[in-house]
């Protein structure tokens, strides 16, 4: 086990290499002139240009560039947002956990309909039950999320006003972030209705951000079990006389939820991708929205920043799916 | 050719059976599959669409106008036959905005697969069968490439490049490379060193031959089966792009764009947010119904004895 880790964190490092080179490459890849890109601004004088090119380090060899560009990622040092002139790190730091708490909302959402849905299209397969629950599915996973949410909001905030459309919590509630999470935060403040409030701000965002991971959940818990329900031991199991709910619940299950627990791992990178478009309809002060914005807004060291950040955390993320893996696989022995 | 055919009418006689070509077998598997019939179905309906669109559209795509803003559907008080799914904010008909996006959406989905999955199959190929440090240089890029979330690159490339059609069909292309690499690669180390492709070596046939005439052909379905799924993702990241604004640029009626354009109007007019959306899902279901069939069609290990 220490030896896969070893090895699997040494295969990360030219790839956390690289994607340093390709944040540190994003700035000059861009077209016009880096040092005016950088500050943000037009029209400098000449001897500001000259000190800015000298700040920034622009005048130097690529190469040197590129180490000290590295040497303060390593510290932490992402440099800083034009707009607001804070460290990018710390922006990231505030926004993270908003778009933390909506991502394990809708993986939540994900797991808890989705196992059972795929387990129980397994158990029926063929039938009706089957082809309803994975024509769900597959709609789910053909949905333009972004589609999706607008229609949610003309729904369920529109003609019936069930859900606020944007934002974490009301703006009557006003409380010091202490976790950054908004569900935790709102009890913790003990105001009466902050955290129905967050929860209200939470439904809408979850399913939109939820809908791909439930459905790709959903099918490969399928397939997993039906994989699974052929296996003789399963068939021993029955044989043994064992309730059917017994047989599928447990010794079924519990192996064809390998597969699965993997599959949940990795789709990190498409919530990732679902909370731009999710955090930009809701309002969501999270990641994603920061991250269009910043492109948008031309603040280029947010984007290079946040790319190597959202980069990082992906990596760490498969990387601790890949090692969960070998601990609950018994297949796996390394 | 003669010979095949002799057999065929030899043994078609009695039992009426003749051998099936592969065309047939694939269609047999393919037609078990009743989504995957309807899905066909549809994208066909949405091809002829797309071609003929100049002449079945009503009206023109971008022409505005100015004394129908808003005109509901058809079939709500207020709709008119004249715009039979209404119109928009500056008066331009849905419907016919429709049919000509469907033209954009399969262009990039045709476009992106063909470029990816050329680039891609090449550099799988290579590096699957040469292995060494080509091998690692390739693998190590797209490992780079995959530790992205694949809108946010898309996003990131765009805005390199600048925003456009153009520009964003370059950027999913380039996310999707990785997946073609990943599967071209594991497909060609699984086959090169069986016999056929040992006795194609002593036969004397070079690297480019041996990699494209012999493994090639033998590593397809896969292939096949991804780029049916990676053409429905490329419409849904091109049409993602397009509703953040970093893809196809206004009037262009590309569907992801109209989204964008009537997201201020959703509480007072419906239809111009409900179309463009059940366009992209119908069609990205659609796809991903044949993708579902092909996969079963295709995949020896999956078909159902």
């Amino acid at each position: 086990m220490i030896k896969l880790l070893f090895r699997r964190v040494g295969l990360m490092i030219p790839t956390f290499i690289g994607a340093t080179l390709l944040s540190f490459l994003f700035i000059r890849m861009l077209p016009g002139d880096p040092v005016l890109l950088m500050a943000g601004e037009r029209g400098m004088t000449d001897e500001r240009y000259q000190r800015l090119l000298h700040e920034f380090g622009f005048d130097r060899p690529y190469w040197q560039q590129y180490l000290e560009y590295l040497w303060g990622v390593l510290q932490g040092d992402l440099g800083e947002s034009f707009r607001t002139k804070v460290p990018v790190l710390q922006e990231f730091l505030t926004l993270f956990p908003a778009t933390v708490e909506l991502s394990l909302c809708a993986m939540l959402l994900a797991t808890v309909i989705g196992i059972p849905a795929g387990v129980i299209a397994a158990i029926r397969r063929g039938r009706a039950l089957d082809h309803g629950t994975m024509g769900t599915a597959l709609v789910g996973y053909s949905m333009p999320i972004f589609w999706w949410a607008l229609m949610l909001i003309i729904v369920v905030s529109g003609q019936w006003g069930l859900t606020p459309v944007s934002g974490r919590i009301s703006l009557l509630y006003f409380f010091e972030p202490v976790t950054g999470f908004m569900l935790i935060d709102s009890l913790l403040s003990g105001q009466e209705g902050a955290f129905g409030s967050a929860v209200q701000h939470l439904i809408l965002p979850t399913i939109v951000l939820g809908t791909i991971p439930l459905a790709v959940v959903a099918r490969q818990t399928r397939s997993a079990m039906l994989e699974v329900l052929g296996e003789d031991y399963v068939r021993t199991a029955r044989a043994k006389g064992l309730s059917p709910f017994r047989v599928v619940g447990i010794h079924a299950l519990r192996n064809a939820l390998i597969p699965v627990t993997t599959t949940i791992g990795l789709q990190i990178g498409v919530l990732f991708g679902g909370a731009i478009l999710t955090e930009t309809i809701f309002a969501w002060p999270g990641i994603g929205k920061w991250m269009i914005e910043s492109v948008s807004a031309r603040d280029y060291s947010v984007v290079q920043g946040g790319l190597l950040l959202i980069a990082v955390i992906v990596m760490v993320v498969n990387l601790m799916v890949d090692l969960m893996y070998g601990l609950i696989n018994p297949k796996i022995r390394y | 050719m003669t010979d095949t055919t002799a057999v065929s009418t030899a043994n078609a006689a009695p039992n009426n059976q003749a051998p099936v070509g592969p065309w047939r077998e694939f269609w047999a598997y393919f037609s078990e599959n009743k989504g995957a019939v309807a899905g066909l179905g549809f994208f066909v309906v949405l091809v002829v669409v797309a071609l003929l669109a100049d002449f079945i559209a009503p009206h023109d795509p971008i022409e505005q106008y100015r004394e129908h803003f808003l005109v509901p559907p058809v079939w709500v008080d207020g709709g008119s036959w004249d715009f039979l799914l209404g119109t928009d904010a500056v008066g331009r008909d849905i419907l016919s905005r429709l049919m000509f996006g469907a033209r954009y959406s399969l262009f990039i989905g045709c476009i992106v697969v063909s470029g990816a999955a050329v680039v891609g199959i090449a550099i799988g190929l290579f590096a699957g069968y040469l292995g060494g440090w080509v091998d690692t240089v390739a693998m190590r890029v797209m490992d780079i490439l995959l530790s992205y979330p694949p809108l946010l690159l898309a996003l990131v490339f765009v805005a390199i490049l600048g925003p456009g059609l153009e520009n964003a069909i370059v950027a999913i292309a380039v996310i999707q490379l990785p997946h073609y690499v990943r599967l071209t690669r594991a497909s060609v180390m699984s086959e090169r060193n069986r016999d056929y492709v040992t006795s194609a070596r002593v036969a004397g046939a070079g690297t480019l031959r041996l990699v494209t005439v012999t493994i090639l052909p033998n590593c397809m379905a896969p292939i096949i089966v991804q780029a049916a799924l990676s053409f429905s993702t490329a419409i849904l990241d091109a049409a993602a792009l397009g509703f953040l604004g970093m893809g196809a640029q206004p009037p262009l009626p590309e569907w992801g764009t109209m989204l964008a354009e009537a997201r201020e109007f959703i509480l007072r007019a419906w239809w111009v947010v409900t179309f463009p959306g059940v366009a992209i899902l119908v069609t990205v279901l659609a796809i991903n119904l044949m993708g579902d069939g092909l996969r079963d069609a295709l995949d020896p290990k999956l078909k159902r004895s």
